[in-house]
């Protein structure tokens, strides 16, 4: 049995998911950055800064205002062989790539038959909370997560903003992550290795009255919700669901069996949400573990207002979290 | 006939001979889709088969095409057999018959497709003459598309960035008049299609895309430019074709007179018509082409027919990789709470 060596070292999100990029760079040559003000500029919520000067401008490369253009070319460089790291400066964008990601990306290798595949993965910045408006606070990891040939990560830890991306690379499918722009400037744990495999979920915190169900900018809200219901005595358990397509569902439903109630907690807006998904799963295959309905916390049905109030007040909220959990505790009662 | 070229008789069989091949394969394509053998959408080539022959590129060099490329792959080296077997949806097909007439895959000549967005291609070749670069491969990308795809968006990013970037790639441009029923003067404010590409600064020329031989001679400079410079070059290829866009196509957009105008200058007529008049071809020797060819997609529609269809039981096959690299991760090394 191996020694455990977990050291752990402090830093931010954003250099957590600059550490990656620069492993994925030293342990490739065939890896390259691409994107948006990736390189002179730092990149535009600064993850890439410093890289251009140290890996210069054949592989950390610059590209014009060309969503399509440039995402398409990264799919093809994947083709041609090479290791593409596709940065799409924030989700809203992707909308202008997701034909090349979903009729080419995702479609290449079932049509050819199984001859090719795509190792491309693309990172993208999401979600709301500052005040950046209706077109730039946008949640569209349901969007991508429901499409078959896409692989879509979500990392909500550091650890997760430090190796995913590297765990990425090495597969031979598209892989797109989504990195909350709400978690940029935490400072937090970065470990010696993965938490584990990208496509398992990990639970977060042991419980045994509720389970929360969260993924990527909504972990750190639901921790500080369980904690609080701890307070209460209501012992929730956390998972971070870490990988959206496709879903670990062997461990959400493990999860649910243990203690017969769910809530799942899911920036994007409710109808057609990931939590609408994963909900069906849970009534599908552990209805009759179920103690309660299955609650959803999600984003108000509104384009995301600019001023901050009202924006606080369609995101799903701590409190919000904590009502649902205790409401749906006391009914059992 | 383009004199710069040398070309033997031997050759100009061959042209002739592969242009038949794809004549004669997609007439037949067109009964067989009548008979219900091929189903989905068909685009035939009928028309345009000088611009798709490929006698200028090396077996190494990267080819994307679109919806309408069963002469392409043909071209290509693909067999007939196996490009029949697609259009039939067996396993024997050669993208395993997952893609039917608009997805012709064949990775070993380095064949990309098949692209059924129109312009959709475009961005691909040009990451594979990405990769070609980076990876210092002699290998080129070539792209053909239609008119139709540079009204596009993804036309103009590709444009820029092909010359941006300096990237070995042939843009080849079939432009056949028509994007599905609509003309070209009705959905382009500049009809010169080779002055748009110039005029993102790569060369760009306009060639009789009805001519065999003036299309190889084009193609043949293009090719050694963009190897030696290693930057993008452009050939708007203007064709025609003799059938409709699909075979759901009533064809009211265009007049039947115009149609039998193009035919008379049609790429095969052309060149058997130069052939014989110089004493190069008789009319054995044509018939014996043919009658050659025609046994050939006698053997490929036995084999499209033999063909297995794939189980259901395998219908999620080819989604994803079979297998992912195994990560040490911290629960393996004791770590994980």
């Amino acid at each position: 049995m191996k020694v455990q060596t977990n050291s752990s070292e402090k830093m931010t999100y954003r250099e957590a998911l600059r550490a990656g990029i620069e492993q994925c760079l030293n342990d490739d040559e065939r890896t390259f950055l691409m994107g948006e003000d990736v390189g002179r500029y730092g990149g535009c919520y600064g993850v890439s800064k410093g890289l251009f000067e140290h890996y210069g401008a054949e592989r950390i490369i610059d590209t014009p205002l060309c969503e399509s253009g440039f995402v398409g070319v990264g799919i093809g460089a994947a083709l041609g062989g090479m290791r593409p790291i596709v940065e799409v400066m924030t989700v809203n964008f992707s909308l202008l790539a997701m034909d090349q990601i979903v009729n080419s990306a995702a479609t290449l290798r079932h049509m050819s038959g199984g001859q090719l595949n795509v190792p491309v993965v693309i990172r993208m910045a999401c979600g709301a909370g500052l005040q950046l408006a209706a077109q730039h606070s946008h949640s569209w990891e349901n969007l991508y997560a429901h499409i078959p040939g896409l692989k879509v990560l979500s990392p909500a830890t550091h650890n997760d903003a430090r190796y995913m991306l590297s765990q990425a690379i090495q597969d031979p499918d598209p892989v797109l992550i989504f990195e909350h722009v709400m978690l940029l400037n935490n400072q937090g744990e970065v470990f010696n290795a993965p938490d584990a495999d990208m496509e398992k979920a990990v639970v977060r915190k042991q419980g045994t009255d509720i389970t929360l169900i969260t993924y990527g900018g909504s972990l750190p809200k639901v921790l500080m919700a369980a904690c609080a219901l701890e307070a209460l005595n209501i012992n929730v358990e956390v998972v971070d669901l870490r990988c959206l397509r496709p879903l670990d569902n062997h461990t959400i439903l493990a999860s649910v069996k243990k203690t017969h109630r769910a809530i799942i907690i899911d920036e994007g807006w409710k109808t057609g949400s990931l939590a609408g998904e994963i909900s069906a799963i849970i009534m599908e295959q552990a209805f009759w573990y179920l103690d309660a309905p299955v609650q959803r916390v999600c984003t108000q049905e509104v384009p995301i207002p600019y001023p901050s109030h009202l924006e606080q007040a369609a995101l799903p909220q701590v409190e919000q979290i904590i009502r649902c959990a205790t409401i749906l505790f006391a009914g059992e009662q | 006939m383009n004199d710069k070229l040398h070309l033997d008789k031997a050759h100009l069989l061959e042209q002739l001979k592969q242009m038949l091949r794809i004549r004669l394969f997609e007439e037949k394509c067109a009964e067989l889709y009548a008979q219900e053998k091929i189903r989905g959408f068909l685009h035939l080539y009928i028309g345009e088969e000088a611009v798709g022959v490929m006698a200028a590129l090396s077996p190494e060099d990267n080819i994307v095409a679109t919806y309408r490329e069963h002469g392409h792959a043909l071209a290509r080296g693909l067999s007939m057999q196996s490009v029949m077997a697609e259009m039939y949806g067996r396993t024997n097909g050669c993208s395993k018959g997952r893609g039917g007439s608009m997805h012709l895959f064949d990775k070993k000549q380095h064949f990309y497709g098949g692209n059924a967005i129109v312009g959709g291609g475009l961005p691909l070749a040009t990451g594979l003459a990405m990769a070609n670069k980076q990876l210092k491969k002699s290998a080129i990308a070539v792209c053909f598309f239609g008119e139709g795809a540079v009204a596009e968006g993804e036309f103009h990013e590709v444009m820029n960035l092909a010359v941006l970037w300096q990237l070995p790639i042939l843009f080849i441009c079939e432009n056949n008049g028509y994007a599905m029923g609509t003309a070209l003067a009705l959905s382009e404010s500049e009809t010169n299609i080779a002055k748009k590409a110039h005029s993102y600064g790569m060369p760009a020329w306009q060639v009789d895309g009805m001519n065999v031989v003036n299309v190889e001679a084009a193609t043949t400079k293009a090719v050694q430019y963009v190897r030696s410079h290693q930057q993008p070059y452009f050939l708007e290829c203007q064709t025609y074709r003799f059938r409709g866009h699909s075979s759901f196509d009533g064809q009211l957009y265009r007049d039947k007179a115009e149609i039998e105008q193009w035919k008379k200058h049609g790429p095969v007529k052309q060149l058997k018509h130069w052939l014989i008049q110089n004493h190069q071809l008789s009319d054995n020797d044509f018939n014996r082409i043919e009658s050659q060819i025609k046994q050939e997609i006698i053997e490929a529609i036995n084999f499209a027919e033999q063909g297995q269809w794939e189980p259901v039981e395998d219908l999620c096959k080819d989604v994803y990789s079979p297998a992912t690299p195994k990560i040490n991760t911290k629960a393996e090394q004791g770590g994980l709470a």
